[in-house]
């Protein structure tokens, strides 16, 4: 998936207008004037994700090229952090919180339940795209546990025989 | 100098000082595993800690710089049970299949585990179940003997520069490998093999080429020959417990023909041959009748491979010669073959080589000839040890031929004969020497001139001299470990010095050092110096004992060119003899600024 | 958190995350941490043996000392410190297969009490298996080689009569 058959930093970066958007071929050019343009990598990645939902393995190649960094080491970084995901989102992004108040209150049932109602485990999306389920460390809402998140809406005190309704008001929703 | 006190001995050693330099320096080799002198420092497996008073957590020593008034206990109890405790936890998530693998008897886990007594399990449980990556031509990647020590993704990195593997994903899960987790064959590996010498346990293996041979000698309607690097010689003793920088070359044509090679060559010979093509393209050059300048030697296929993928804008100023390999697999299955009266698809030609690059080499579609590859199996020279062993040659029990001159022990001809200026291609330097030797020759059309060029053997990795030659002054680069060619290659690309030839083998020391040479032996390390400097200085002692010492001086040379050739360059010659080069541009080039 | 906590559960949550976290460079955390949780999961399910607790200790003692970074060197803590307050929880679970808390669903049943039971079926219409057997107005029975242990029954019961034990 050679973005460019050059190593011409110009060039590389023309193309890679379309694959990355101008702003983020910007934001390289700055990083590559730094003493230390790796240490760029992070942020840009950030800023990629934030853009497209996810770090395809052409972006990923792109910032690589324009960085001047090996590829091994950017895909390195974008596979250690659970952050950064390589797959695209599903519509909606269930967070089951893990903390421990959540624990304490059955927490491991909920992502039990849903993980049997979705057919996928933590970090995969549902079949039909709907869904992405995660496990978050702590939610903050020790209060209202056990607490599941979908997209920006919490769902507080649930017990697993409330997640099919739960699911089943996203699928029905426009 | 900084006092301190080691397993109850006060001692001083320079400040800046690593507790395991400090240890070693008085007689302890603490064990360690991820640490290696000519690579950064990782302080990751934990194998080397050591108990530091008043601490509270043991200390890598690999890691720790010493302090005035540091109390270091080497060993006690508890700390031997920890490092015990380590390696057991690394065997625990590694397969057990030490009498099936390739290293066996040869892992340095294997001699952990051993040494420091780790005599049952106790903590078994999940392993990694991660597949094998079997695709690339030379370099075969095995992720579950993997134990994560990092030293081949540093010397990728740090020694030659290519920056292929990295740790992928995190936790127990982690896996080395090429950027996004792909196959070799897709990635930017330049099938060198230094991850294989590295690697403490079988995590990288050349592709085996042991099958095929044993195959074809047993093929009756095949003749089967065989030809050897020049730096076989220095290395393959060590398989047979000779210490390193022992010649073998009597005993090592004695072995191979026992094992049914009906033809043993030199790759000696195409050695010179390729001094007397690439000496031509060279003062072509330099006169301006040629090519670009710096012209760069094209022997080293994992830097060809390099130089393609990284470098694509220099292809211009790589020399056309094949690799002394190709052009003598050509020659076996042209001239050979007329003069034995066989036909070219009856002849397998077998070479043995320090180097793993070369089994890639061999599948490259411009080194076919009729539809068949020139070199029909690349061996490196650990897998000829084995062979050896395998058939049950009683190495040390053959009769030092070396003395009695039966012509069981010299090489076949025609192209038997080589010159001194052959014998050091297999080290840093070497060809360029060779090609001097040669040049300096031609250019002034006398004879007796300068034999040694001492300045361009690049012991250090990197040289960069100034030669005269006829009144002129030549910039000479000569780089070994593709990281220091990067170095060299950058300037050239940049324009901000010029030279007129860049000699570049991709492994640290030259073919001495290849990917393909022997495992060190217990107690040594890879890329040691020492050992190095060694093998090459075999290398040199069968230089010096040479009749002929320059390339064009061999007799055997001048009668090829009479009876096939005609003169250096020729439209035969190159027919035969040269080979063109492409970029491969695949993802995850490093940049080089604009151009 | 109180006495209906099983706290070899909760050091197996906590170490849960510590594994979750460990980066996977040094060697101890790595596959140290992959380890504990591993004996920790046996004992939990009623498969802990003896020499675990004395192996849990070597682990933690050998993760703590030796691991590069702080998340490494404080991953055992929960272990080591549920080890020294709540012993005999571990030791309940591994000698007696029993979780003093009822929590380790491994190690605890169900049971219809046909005393307190009305045969309401609520029960046997919620258990996923299904497992329970009974006709209405009549007590009902679990059969316990087929029971999966969710605690469906236990929860929806009305009348108190499903038994955790």
């Amino acid at each position: 998936m050679t973005i460019a058959s050059t190593d011409n930093w110009l060039q590389v970066a023309a193309a890679a207008q379309a694959t990355l958007s101008p702003e983020i071929v910007e934001a390289l050019a700055r990083a590559r004037a730094d003493e230390h343009p790796d240490s760029h990598l992070i942020s840009i990645l950030h800023l990629v994700q934030g853009r497209f939902g996810f770090l395809s393995a052409d972006r990923l190649d792109a910032v690589a090229q324009l960085l001047g960094m090996p590829t091994a080491a950017v895909t390195g970084v974008a596979t250690f952090y659970h952050f950064f995901r390589l797959l695209p989102l599903g519509k909606y992004r269930i967070s089951v919180c893990l903390g421990t108040a959540c624990y304490v209150k059955g927490a491991s049932e909920i992502a039990d339940r849903l993980r049997q109602e979705l057919g996928v485990d933590f970090g995969e999306t549902s079949g039909d795209g709907l869904f992405t389920l995660e496990g978050a460390r702590c939610l903050g809402t020790c209060g209202l546990a056990p607490v599941v998140m979908v997209g920006d809406e919490v769902h507080a005190k649930m017990t697993p025989d409330q997640i099919p309704a739960m699911l089943e008001s996203y699928r029905r929703k426009p | 100098m900084v006092s301190l006190t080691v397993d109850g001995q006060v001692v001083s050693v320079p400040a800046g000082w690593t507790i395991l330099q400090t240890a070693e320096e008085f007689g302890i080799r603490i064990p360690r595993l991820c640490y290696h002198p000519d690579l950064s420092l990782a302080g990751s497996c934990r194998v080397c800690i050591v108990d530091v008073k008043d601490m509270g957590h043991y200390m890598p020593a690999c890691a720790t710089k010493v302090w005035p008034g540091m109390i270091v206990q080497t060993n006690s109890p508890e700390i031997r049970q920890a490092r015990r405790d380590i390696v057991e936890l690394l065997l625990d998530n590694h397969p057990k299949e030490c009498q099936t693998c390739e290293r066996d008897g040869n892992c340095e886990l294997q001699n952990l585990a051993y040494t420091l007594g780790v005599r049952e399990r106790l903590f078994e449980g999940k392993r990694k179940n991660l597949p094998a990556d079997e695709t690339g031509l030379s370099v075969i990647r095995e992720p579950n003997k993997c134990i994560l020590c990092g030293r081949c993704v540093r010397v990728c990195a740090e020694v030659q520069g290519v920056c292929n593997l990295s740790q992928q994903g995190r936790g127990f899960t982690t896996a080395v490998a090429p950027a996004h987790g792909a196959a070799m064959d897709k990635s930017v590996c330049i099938q060198c093999g230094q991850c294989i010498n590295v690697c403490p346990t079988a995590a990288f293996i050349e592709r085996d080429g042991t099958d095929d041979v044993w195959a074809a000698l047993a093929d009756p309607n095949k003749h089967v020959v065989i030809q050897t690097a020049p730096s076989i010689r220095a290395a393959i003793g060590e398989g047979f417990g000779c210490p390193p920088g022992t010649p073998a070359t009597a005993k090592m044509i004695a072995s191979l023909r026992r094992l049914g090679f009906e033809g043993v060559f030199d790759t000696n010979f195409a050695a010179d041959l390729t001094i007397v093509e690439e000496s031509h393209e060279f003062i072509e050059r330099l006169t301006g009748k040629g090519g670009p300048l710096p012209l760069l030697t094209s022997c080293s296929p994992g830097w060809i491979s390099f130089l393609e993928k990284f470098y694509p804008s220099l292809i211009p100023n790589a020399s056309s010669c094949r690799s002394p390999m190709s052009m003598m697999s050509a020659l076996l299955k042209t001239y050979y073959a007329r003069k034995i009266g066989r036909d070219a698809k009856d002849i397998y030609v077998v070479a043995v080589m320090p180097c793993v690059a070369k089994k890639f080499e061999a599948r490259r579609p411009e080194h076919y000839l009729d539809g068949r590859p020139l070199t029909d199996a690349v061996l490196t020279t650990r897998e000829a040890i084995w062979m050896i062993r395998s058939y049950g040659i009683d190495y040390w029990g053959l009769p030092d031929l070396e003395f009695w001159n039966l012509p069981s022990d010299v090489f076949d001809s025609p192209m038997g004969t080589s010159t001194g200026a052959a014998d050091i291609f297999g080290t840093t330097g070497g060809v360029m020497e060779a090609t001097l030797r040669t040049a300096v020759e031609k250019v002034t059309g006398k004879t007796g001139q300068q034999i040694e060029f001492t300045e361009v053997r690049a012991v250090e990795g990197l040289r960069e001299v100034t030669v005269h030659m006829n009144g002129t002054d030549l910039r000479i680069a000569v780089a070994n470990g593709l990281a220091n060619a990067r170095t060299v290659l950058d300037k050239v690309v940049a324009g901000t010095e010029t030279y007129h030839a860049i000699e570049v083998m991709a492994c640290p020391g030259g073919c001495i050092g290849g990917g393909g040479q022997p495992y060190p032996p217990r107690g040594t390390k890879v890329l040691d110096p020492g050992l190095l400097a060694r093998r090459a200085s075999a290398l040199y002692a069968i230089d010096k004992d040479k009749e002929f010492r320059r390339s064009h001086e061999n007799p055997d040379i001048k009668a090829l060119y009479a009876d096939m050739l005609g003169a250096p360059g020729s439209h035969a010659a190159h027919e035969l003899l040269h080979t063109t080069y492409a970029p491969r541009l695949p993802r995850g080039i490093l940049l080089r600024g604009d151009q | 958190m109180d006495e209906d906590d099983c706290m070899v559960d909760i050091a197996k949550f906590f170490l849960t995350f510590s594994q979750d976290e460990s980066c996977g460079k040094c060697t101890p955390c790595r596959e140290g941490t992959q380890r504990m949780l591993e004996i920790i999961e046996r004992i939990t399910t009623g498969q802990g043996v003896a020499e675990d607790i004395p192996r849990l200790e070597r682990l933690a003692k050998l993760i703590r000392k030796s691991s590069l970074c702080g998340l490494g060197r404080a991953a055992p803590n929960p272990v080591l410190s549920t080890l020294t307050y709540f012993r005999a929880e571990y030791e309940a679970h591994i000698h007696q297969k029993r979780c003093p808390s009822l929590k380790c669903t491994a190690l605890v049943h169900y049971e219809i009490d046909p005393v307190k039971c009305v045969g309401c079926t609520a029960c046997a219409r919620h258990c996923p298996v299904p497992c329970i057997a009974g006709k209405p107005k009549a007590p009902h029975v679990i059969d316990q080689a087929h029971c999966i242990r969710c605690g469906r029954c236990f929860s929806v019961c009305r009348f108190d009569a499903v038994h955790r034990a």
